[in-house]
Parts: structure tokens; sequence; C-alpha cells
């Protein structure tokens, strides 16, 4: 599966999330690619992912996919990112 | 090339803290002089980090009370390279749940993932919320260099 991680540029936040998306990947027991979009790419991207995981802020932004957008509060909090992939995924 | 290592990117002269900020603009700007003071950017990569949060909002504010400022790569960016600016009073962005900012991490990268392994293990490091108190209570940029580089050391081995 394919976990989109979006921040405004894909340079910053994004890779503080795609790490911590990985690790509550793996123990969920996930077999999990996690990729890294900019806003400006969010959309095109997300029609080969399973979730998208962002902030509030990027969430209304990118709209409706198709595919479960995760809001994560605090990019940095582990148990938080993954809750709610596990609540995302039904896992 | 191996990767700089955190403590690299973010050198005892880019980290300050008991910074007086009226505003979110100013508490990106302090961030942002310590990167021009350490030579990562030039001092238009400051008013590109205040262009990027009027374009997408308040969503640099990554945990509750951090901010992490940046912009993209760009001919204002010098080297890629981190900064520390603790606010004395925490500081207003506008964000739903993360407000106020006690900690301003600047950023400026010259390309996509020079820096990735750096900021996941900042990431790591901030994620202890014992270790992100001390951190952002001390004062002095020694100790803050200090406690960094003990737990890079310490996760490295």
């Amino acid at each position: 599966m394919k976990i989109l991680a979006v921040c405004g540029m894909g340079i910053g936040t994004s890779i503080m999330l795609k790490s911590n998306a990985e690790k509550a990947a793996a123990s969920l027991g996930l077999d999990a690619d996690v990729e890294v979009a900019d806003i400006g790419t969010a959309r095109g991207a997300a029609a080969t992912a399973d979730v998208v995981l962002t902030s509030g802020e990027l969430a209304a932004e990118i709209g409706d996919v198709g595919i479960p957008v995760v809001v994560v509060d605090s990019f940095i909090d582990g148990d938080e990112v993954r809750e709610k992939l596990s609540t995302a995924l039904g896992s | 090339m191996a990767e700089a290592s955190l403590s690299q990117l973010l050198p005892q002269d880019a980290i300050a803290a008991g910074i007086e900020a009226a505003d979110w603009r100013a508490a990106i700007r302090a961030a942002g002089d310590l990167l021009v003071a350490t030579g990562a950017a030039t001092a238009d990569y400051i008013g590109e980090m205040h262009t990027a949060v009027e374009a997408y909002g308040p969503y640099i504010v990554i945990a509750p009370g951090i901010a992490l400022a940046h912009s993209r790569p760009s001919p204002a960016v010098l080297h890629t390279g981190l900064s520390w600016a603790g606010m004395r009073t925490p500081v207003e962005f506008g964000h739903s749940t993360n407000d106020p900012v006690r900690l301003v991490i600047g950023l400026a990268a010259v390309d996509h993932d020079g820096h990735s392994s750096a900021l996941s293990r900042l990431a790591r490091m901030l994620s202890d919320p014992g270790r992100l108190a001390r951190l952002t209570e001390a004062t002095d940029p020694a100790e803050i260099h200090r406690t960094i580089s003990e737990y890079e050391s310490s996760e490295a081995t």
C-alpha cells in the first residue's frame, strides 16, 4: 500500500511526518511505502495512494480525493499517527 | 558524501533562546536571522518563509508549541542548515490546535532530501515529552547544543 504524506512544500514538515508514518505502518504490520508530496501535487499523487496524512490546514485544500485524508495534529507524536492511521484503514 | 548530522546542521551559533517576538512574523524573523548569521541563507530567505505562511497558512506549526519555519530551495539558500529560536513568551501563529509556539525551528534546504535523515532524527528527538520540555526550557545555547549532540550520539550507537 501507499501512504502519502502531504505538506506545503514537500521538504520540511512532510519529512518529519514520513518518519513517523513509516514507524506507525511498521508497528501496525502494514507493508507500506510512504511518499511525500507538496500541496501542489498532492491531488495527483493521491490517485495512486491508499491514504493521505496531512495537517488540518492542508486537508481542507486537498479536499475529496476518494481515499481517507487523515488529519494529524502533532507530526512528532508517533502514537497519534499510529492510532489515526489504524482507524482510517480499519486495521 | 555522507549526510550532515543534526548537530552539524544546527551549530551552536544558530541557537538562541529567550527571544521576545511580538507576532508570528517576528518569531520567524528570529529563526531566519540565525540562518543568515550562520551563513545558511541570505536575508531574502526570511521573506520567503513569511510568504510560505501567507500562502499555505500556519501548517508549519507541526506540533503543540513547535513551528518548522521554512520555504523552498531557492537562490536565497546558501547551504542546508537549521536554526533554533526559543521564545520567552509563546507566540500565536493562528493554528487551530498547536498554538501558542514556544520554539521556532528554521530550515533552509538546498534540495529536497539532503537533510531528511537529520530531520527524521529531529522528529524523534522532540517526540520525547521530557526531553522536549528540557530543550524548550533551557536558555543557554551551549546546553541546548550539548543536549542535541548527546541525543545524536546515543542514537547512533
